[in-house]
C-alpha cells in the first residue's frame, strides 16, 4: 500500500474553492440544460456518489475493503419502504430519518462482528452478512414483497404538499434533483470534514500502520467501528435517496454483486483521493447506462473495464489525473 | 407407505448429494487460497462454465450418440474448466501476486463479469440442460420410494474426487511441492521449487475441481447463468466454515453446509440460505481460521 503516492494533503476549504464552486454552480444550472432524463441520470450518479464516499472511508482512509456494502444501501432503501407501507408517512425527511435509524443499527450490529478482522476475512465476512440481509428480502415475500420488491411513491419534499397534478418526471427532474444535490453537497461537506478532522487522521494512521498507530494511542477497534457506522449510515441516506428515484426496491440492490458495483465506482474514480469515489459513481453511472444501452453483453464491457482499470490505472481518474498534473508541475517548474 | 427410517435415508443421500457438489467447488476455491493466497471470485464462473460445457457436448453436440460415450464425455467441462483457468491464471492473474489482496478481489469480481457474459454468447440465455443421463440410469428403490441412481452417482464421484485427491496432496511428491510452496513461498523458491509452475497447476486443479462439480450437476439440473454467483457465495461459507486454504475443513464444511441445507429445506424454507450464512458468521467469530485452519 506504501508504494502509491499520498495525494491527499489537507487543503482548506477555501484553497479548493476556485475550483469547487465553478464545479458546484454547474450542478445547480445544469437542469435548465439538461433534458428531464439526462438530470435523472445524474441524480442517481450523485446518489451513488453518496454511497461511495461513505465506503471509501472505510477502504481509501481506514483500509478496509467491505464486499457487503449493498447491506446498508439496501436497508436504506428498505427502511424507507416499510416507513411507508406501515406508517403510511409520505414524508422524504421521515424517510431519511428512518433510513439512517435503520443503516446505523444494521452497522451497528454488523460493524461489532466485522470490524474485529482486516484484510480478506474483512471482506467475506461483510459479503457473508450482507447475504443474511438479502437471502431474508427475497424469502419473505409478505413483508419485503420478495422478488417483486416494494414500491415507494412520490414523497413531499420539506413538508410541502404534492401537486396532484404534477407530472412525475419532471417532479423528478427538478425538485427532487435539487434535494439530491442538496443531500450531495451537505454529504461531502461532512465527509470532508471527517477526514481532515483528527479522527479521520487517525483512521488513516490505522491504514497505514495498525502497530504504531496502537502504539501512540489510538483505539483501534473503537476507530474502525464509527468508521464503520459513519460508513453505513452514508450508504444508508443513499439507499434512501436512491428507492424514491427507482420507485422499487427489490432484493437485487441488497445482492452482493451490487456491493461489487460500489467498489468498482470507488476504484474506478481512485479510492486514494477525496474526490475519486465522487467522479468514479458519476462516470460509472454514465458508464454502466451506456454500456446497457449500448450491448446486451454490458456486463462483459464492464468487467473488461475494471479489470484494465486494476491493471493499468489502479489510482483511478482522479489519481492518475493528480498524477498527469505533478508530472506537469514538475516538468515545468524546472 | 414411507417409512421413517426410508425418509431419513433420503434425506442422508440429498445431503450428500449436495455435500459432494459443494466440496468440488469449494475444495477448489480453498486450494487456490491455499497455494496462492488469493482469493478467486471468479472461481463460481469456473463451475457455471463446466456445467454449461457438459451440457453443450452431451445435451446439444452429441445428442444421439450412445449413452457410454456421453458418460465417457461428462468431464468434458472440467477438462475445459481447467483450461480456461490455466490460461487466466498465466495471463491475469500472475501479475497480482505482488500486489495487495484488494487488487486481487477486484480483478477477479472483473472476470466474473466478463465470463458471466462469456457465457450468455455463446449458450445463450435460456438454461441447458443434458438430462439423457440422468433419464438413463434410472432409479433405486430405498424401502418404499424410488430414489435417483444418479443421484448417487454423483455421492460416489464426490467421494472418489476426494479421496484421490487427499492421495494427491499427501501421497505425491508433487503434493510435498504443492504443500511446501503453500507453507513458504520464498522458502520453497530458495529451494528450487519453480513457484510459478505450482501456482498455475494448483490454479487449474482448482478450476477442475470447479468444473467438474458443474459437470456432473448439469445431468440432474440445467445450467443457467448466475449459477456462478450463487455457487460462489455457498462456497464462501463452507470455506469459512471449515478454514480457508484447508481441503479437510472443506470437506468437513460441504458435509455440515449439506445437512443444514437438507434440514433447512424441509423445516424452515424461508430462513434456509439465512442460516447458512449465520453459521459461517458464527465460526468466524469463535474460530477465525475456520474450523480446520491454520492459525494466521
Amino acid at each position: 500500500m506504501t508504494t502509491v503516492p499520498l495525494t491527499w494533503q489537507t487543503r482548506s476549504p477555501v484553497k479548493v474553492l476556485p475550483w469547487t464552486l465553478p464545479l458546484i454552480l454547474i450542478l445547480f444550472a445544469l437542469p435548465r440544460a439538461l433534458d428531464p432524463y439526462q438530470t435523472i441520470l445524474l441524480a442517481y450518479g450523485l446518489i451513488m456518489a453518496i454511497a461511495s464516499l461513505g465506503f471509501n472511508l472505510l477502504l481509501g482512509y481506514t483500509g478496509l475493503l467491505s464486499f457487503g456494502h449493498s447491506a446498508y444501501f439496501g436497508v436504506g432503501a428498505y427502511a424507507v419502504a416499510f416507513v411507508f407501507k406501515y406508517l403510511h408517512v409520505r414524508s422524504m425527511e421521515l424517510f431519511l430519518l428512518g433510513a439512517i435509524l435503520a443503516s446505523l443499527l444494521v452497522s451497528a450490529l454488523f460493524g461489532y462482528v466485522c470490524v474485529r478482522y482486516t484484510r480478506i476475512f474483512f471482506g467475506i465476512l461483510t459479503l457473508a452478512l450482507s447475504q443474511v440481509l438479502w437471502s431474508l428480502a427475497f424469502k419473505f415475500y409478505p413483508i419485503t414483497g420478495g422478488t417483486d420488491g416494494l414500491r415507494v411513491p412520490t414523497p413531499t419534499l420539506l413538508g410541502l404538499p404534492i401537486e396532484a397534478s404534477a407530472d412525475k418526471i419532471l417532479f423528478l427532474a427538478n425538485n427532487y434533483y435539487y434535494y439530491v444535490l442538496g443531500f450531495f453537497l451537505a454529504c461531502a461537506l461532512t465527509m470532508w470534514i471527517i477526514v481532515n478532522s483528527p479522527f479521520g487522521k487517525a483512521l488513516q494512521a490505522i491504514r497505514d500502520n495498525e502497530t504504531r498507530a496502537e502504539f501512540i494511542g489510538v483505539h483501534i477497534r473503537r476507530y474502525r467501528f464509527v468508521a464503520f457506522l459513519v460508513s453505513g449510515a452514508f450508504t444508508g441516506i443513499a439507499g434512501a435517496l436512491w428507492v424514491v428515484l427507482n420507485g422499487l426496491t427489490t432484493p437485487d440492490i441488497l445482492y452482493w454483486p451490487f456491493s461489487g458495483e460500489i467498489v468498482f465506482m470507488s476504484v474506478l474514480g481512485g479510492f486514494r483521493s477525496f474526490a475519486g469515489p465522487i467522479v468514479g459513481a458519476v462516470v460509472f453511472n454514465y458508464l454502466k447506462t451506456w454500456a446497457v444501452g449500448a450491448t446486451v453483453y454490458w456486463q462483459a464491457l464492464m468487467g473488461a473495464i475494471l479489470v484494465f482499470l486494476v491493471l493499468v490505472l489502479p489510482s483511478g481518474i482522479v489519481g492518475t489525473a493528480l498524477q498527469l498534473i505533478a508530472r506537469l508541475k514538475h516538468r515545468f517548474a524546472r | 407407505m414411507l417409512g421413517a427410517v426410508d425418509i431419513f435415508i433420503i434425506h442422508v443421500f440429498n445431503a450428500l448429494l449436495y455435500a459432494s457438489v459443494l466440496f468440488l467447488i469449494a475444495g477448489g476455491l480453498s486450494l487456490i487460497y491455499g497455494v496462492m493466497r488469493i482469493v478467486n471470485l471468479a472461481h463460481g464462473s469456473l463451475y457455471a462454465f463446466g456445467a454449461y460445457v457438459t451440457a453443450w457436448v452431451i445435451g446439444q453436440w452429441l445428442a444421439g450418440a450412445p449413452i457410454l460415450l456421453l458418460y465417457l464425455l461428462l468431464p468434458a467441462g472440467a477438462i475445459a474448466a481447467a483450461a480456461l483457468g490455466a490460461m487466466l491464471e498465466s495471463t491475469l492473474l500472475r501479475p497480482f501476486y505482488r500486489r495487495p489482496e484488494e487488487y486481487q478481489l477486484l480483478v477477479t469480481f472483473g472476470l466474473l463479469m466478463l465470463l458471466e457474459d462469456l457465457m450468455r454468447f455463446f449458450w445463450g440465455p435460456y438454461p441447458l440442460t443434458a438430462t439423457t443421463l440422468f433419464e438413463t440410469l434410472g432409479s433405486v428403490t430405498v424401502g418404499g420410494s424410488v430414489y435417483p441412481r444418479y443421484n448417487l452417482l454423483v455421492i460416489v464421484i464426490g467421494v472418489v474426487a476426494a479421496v484421490f485427491l487427499w492421495a494427491f496432496v499427501y501421497k505425491t511428491r508433487f503434493g510435498v511441492v504443492l504443500r511446501a510452496t503453500s507453507q513458504d513461498m520464498r522458502r520453497a523458491s530458495a529451494m528450487g521449487v519453480n513457484v510459478n509452475r505450482v501456482y498455475v497447476q494448483a490454479f487449474t486443479i482448482g478450476c477442475f475441481m470447479a468444473g467438474l462439480g458443474g459437470a456432473i450437476v448439469v445431468p440432474s439440473q440445467s445450467a443457467v447463468l448466475g449459477m456462478a454467483v450463487d455457487a460462489l457465495v455457498l462456497a464462501f461459507v463452507v470455506v469459512v466454515v471449515g478454514g480457508l486454504g484447508s481441503l479437510e475443513g472443506a470437506l468437513f464444511g460441504a458435509l455440515i453446509v449439506g445437512v443444514v441445507r437438507e434440514i433447512g429445506v424441509s423445516m424452515f424454507p424461508e430462513i434456509e440460505l439465512a442460516v447458512l450464512y449465520l453459521i459461517a458468521v458464527v465460526v468466524l467469530l469463535v474460530r477465525p481460521a475456520g474450523l480446520f485452519g491454520r492459525t494466521a
